[in-house]
């Protein structure tokens, strides 16, 4: 029996060792405080321009960690499990409403009524950071779907390099004619569009829906609507390109990673790109940007990007805090954000000193009001997830049987509502 | 360790004296206590509370609320998981057999002690020191229809006239994959059989040869015989990773196309980190694990 117990000892030693190593870091300190922040690559030059920032003009200081897009769900998932989420985490917007509804984020509705510009802060990404009348996050970053086209091909292709696409029956004309007369060699394409990513599909393809008055979700995020003739009907429109060679053979094995990548190099006449890489396009390539429209017309976008907000598990909430609503204040978005031609994350600053340099950054920030963010608790797990239902229906409807757009449709219901 | 402490044990049982008999078992416990430690840990902890979490709703934070057995009776209704399961026991099938079968054909290659040998030993080895999710990775690089390597070189050989859809059809993906696999696990899987093959005393082979027997009679009788308790283990070793597979098909193919290549610990990692069903995916574990050692004691009976 004795020895049992020295076993049984000698096993809680090594646990209380194991254990013991990160646990005295934990507690508030006097003093400067370091707090430890996560956000994805996918968001990562804004978000390391904000710390980097922020680090150089306060005491306090932030510890950023990139975590690769894809991974970063199930990285706050395992975190939140072990109850080792950092300080902060920022996070897509689409997934926030899942993310307070696990408890995930720390109650903030109080200290954003301190703010004096609470009522200007993106509405989209807070309406998805409020849960049962409580706030939970700040918006962190905005990205918006927006068109982008190729002045130089569009040019050599015949058509005018100042007039971008003002339907999406139009975009489709001038992809056509820039694949007839350019696309010989097989290196240059019409359009693109991430074919084997369900993500892609909806940051790009929902925009022209909203455009046509369509909706693609309920109110309450609950009901599918994506087999409606305004879905449909934009479908149809890719579908036409892809059957003709103008997306390039690549489109429907794109699973997300690099569909971003091909306009840089030349290679795209016109398609839809997210805003923050308007920023980090080549300096010499002349780039038009058009909001999306809808197959006859209309403007919309799809208003992504990432919100922050405190982790319910942290021990420096006011240190937190304090980073948090400085991301938001004028210094941090005039002098950080719209400097590198970034959208900002209050409305009452889009006029400044740097949007004027830029119609398109003034045009992006105007679609801010005009476009729309999704709302679903179960948002990750239908449309992102790759074995998620959504990519199914887009991709039948795509390339390959739109008959079963119905009863797909009633798989994306089912998750919807689970 | 263990062996040798339970047998000088008895020896003290039968005639030592009882002060020493007993301090020598306290001292057995101690050698035993780390590893018991570590086991107790790292295995037997987990496994109990994945046990207790199967039977549980269970948040990311916050209490958990006892359900059972709803996270197993939902498993019957999960598609992708039904589905799953039948495509993880055709990649199991067909990996196993073909990687039986080149890892045989390397080892007999590479069997004997000839000039050069060592070269061909090292390079079918060598893709077993590559990590199998950088192995995965660097197939996608190599086979990616817009920037791999693979497309141009057999373009510019004539044996194709466009881009292959290598991970593009559900055939293809599947295809590729094995590929990929074969390539990573032949060398190691020829090294197991390479041992037992060089375990086979040589007079037997000499005694076969002066019976008359030619060389497919000698294969067949004298070598596989021989050779089964490490076909055994290479074949439990197979079957086991492949029933396990997860980073060929989550980094290399996605699961796609259209969910063609989605294993089954795909499906419990789905569950468990993008719809945070952390006790759903703990149930599905169970039902794997069971699964795995029902399969594996059969397949021990069978082979031994």
């Amino acid at each position: 029996m004795r020895r049992l117990a020295g076993i049984a000892t000698l096993a809680l030693l090594t646990l209380t060792a194991a254990c013991g190593g990160g646990g005295g870091a934990q507690e508030p300190a006097e003093g400067p405080v370091t707090i430890t922040m996560w956000t994805r690559a996918a968001t990562q030059a804004q978000s390391e321009r904000l710390v980097e920032a922020y680090n150089k003009s306060h005491k306090n200081q932030v510890k950023l960690t990139v975590i690769p897009t894809d991974n970063y769900q199930p990285r706050i998932a395992a975190a939140a499990g072990a109850k080792q989420l950092p300080d902060l985490f920022a996070a897509d917007v689409i997934f926030v409403p899942n993310y307070t509804s696990q408890g995930l984020y720390l109650d903030v509705t109080d200290r954003i009524a301190t703010l004096p510009y609470k009522d200007s802060l993106a509405p989209s990404h807070m309406r998805l950071g409020t849960l049962d009348g409580r706030q939970y996050t700040l918006p962190h970053t905005l990205d918006l779907s927006v068109w982008f086209w190729n002045k130089d091909l569009y040019e050599k292709a015949g058509l005018d390099p100042e007039q971008g696409p003002k339907t999406l029956k139009e975009l489709a004309e001038h992809a056509t004619a820039i694949d007839e007369k350019l696309g010989k060699d097989g290196k240059v394409h019409g359009t693109f569009f991430g074919g084997n990513c369900g993500g892609c599909y909806v940051f790009t393809f929902w925009p022209s829906v909203w455009a046509a008055g369509g909706q693609v979700m309920d109110e309450q995020g609950t009901t599918s609507l994506n087999d409606q003739k305004a879905m449909t009907d934009v479908f149809a429109i890719w579908r036409g390109l892809y059957d003709k060679g103008v997306t390039g053979p690549t489109a429907k094995e794109e699973q997300g990673p690099t569909w971003t990548g091909f306009f840089p190099k030349g290679e795209i006449g016109v398609m839809p790109m997210p805003s923050t890489t308007l920023g980090l396009m080549p300096a010499d390539m002349k780039i038009g940007v058009a909001p999306i429209a809808g197959p006859d017309g209309g403007e919309s976008t799809f208003v992504g990007g990432d919100s922050v907000g405190v982790s319910a598990t942290t021990k420096n909430a006011d240190a937190a805090w304090e980073f948090l609503s400085w991301t938001v204040s004028d210094e941090a978005q005039v002098e950080v954000m719209a400097k590198n031609k970034d959208v900002l994350a209050r409305t009452d600053l889009a006029e400044n000193k740097y949007s004027a340099e830029d119609p398109r950054v003034v045009l992006i920030n105007s679609l801010v009001a005009k476009g729309q963010t999704p709302y679903a608790l179960r948002f990750g797990q239908t449309y992102n997830d790759p074995q998620g239902p959504w990519l199914r229906l887009a991709r039948e409807a795509v390339f390959g049987d739109a008959a079963k757009v119905g009863e797909l449709n009633a798989q994306i219901t089912k998750s919807l509502q689970q | 360790m263990t062996l040798t402490i339970t047998k000088s044990g008895r020896q003290a049982a039968r005639g030592a004296p009882p002060a020493r008999w007993r301090g020598r078992k306290a001292q057995g416990w101690l050698y035993a206590a780390p590893t018991a430690v570590i086991v107790g840990v790292l295995f037997l902890a987990p496994l109990v509370l994945v046990g207790w979490m199967s039977l549980n709703r269970w948040p990311l934070l916050g209490p958990a609320a006892f359900n059972a057995p709803d996270n197993y009776t939902k498993i019957a209704s999960n598609p992708l998981f039904v589905d799953a399961v039948l495509f993880t026991l055709k990649y199991t099938a067909i990996t196993t057999v073909l990687l039986s079968a080149v890892a045989l054909g390397l080892a007999l290659l590479v069997q004997e002690r000839r000039p050069g040998v060592g070269f061909f030993r090292t390079a079918f080895f060598l893709p077993g020191a590559v990590g199998f999710a950088a192995a995965a990775l660097l197939f996608y690089g190599m086979l990616n229809p817009d920037f791999g390597p693979v497309d141009p070189m057999l373009q510019a050989l004539g044996i194709t006239s466009e881009p292959v859809k290598w991970i593009g059809t559900p055939n293809m993906a599947l295809f590729s994959t094995i590929m990929l696999v074969l390539w990573r696990f032949a060398g190691f899987n020829m090294l197991i059989l390479l041992t037992g093959l060089q375990a086979i005393p040589v007079e037997v082979y000499e005694a076969a040869r002066s019976d008359g027997a030619n060389r497919w009679q000698i294969f067949t009788r004298i070598t596989l015989p021989l050779l089964r308790p490490t076909l055994a283990l290479m074949l439990i070793l197979s079957v086991t990773g492949s029933l396990l597979a997860f980073d060929q098909f989550f980094i290399f193919t996605n699961g796609g196309p259209d969910n063609s290549t989605v294993s089954m610990v795909m499906v419990v990692y789905r569950d468990a980190f993008f719809r945070f069903d952390l006790g759903g995916a703990a149930a599905l574990s169970v039902v794997l694990l069971v699964g795995l050692v029902g399969l594996n004691t059969l397949m021990m009976r069978r082979l031994r």
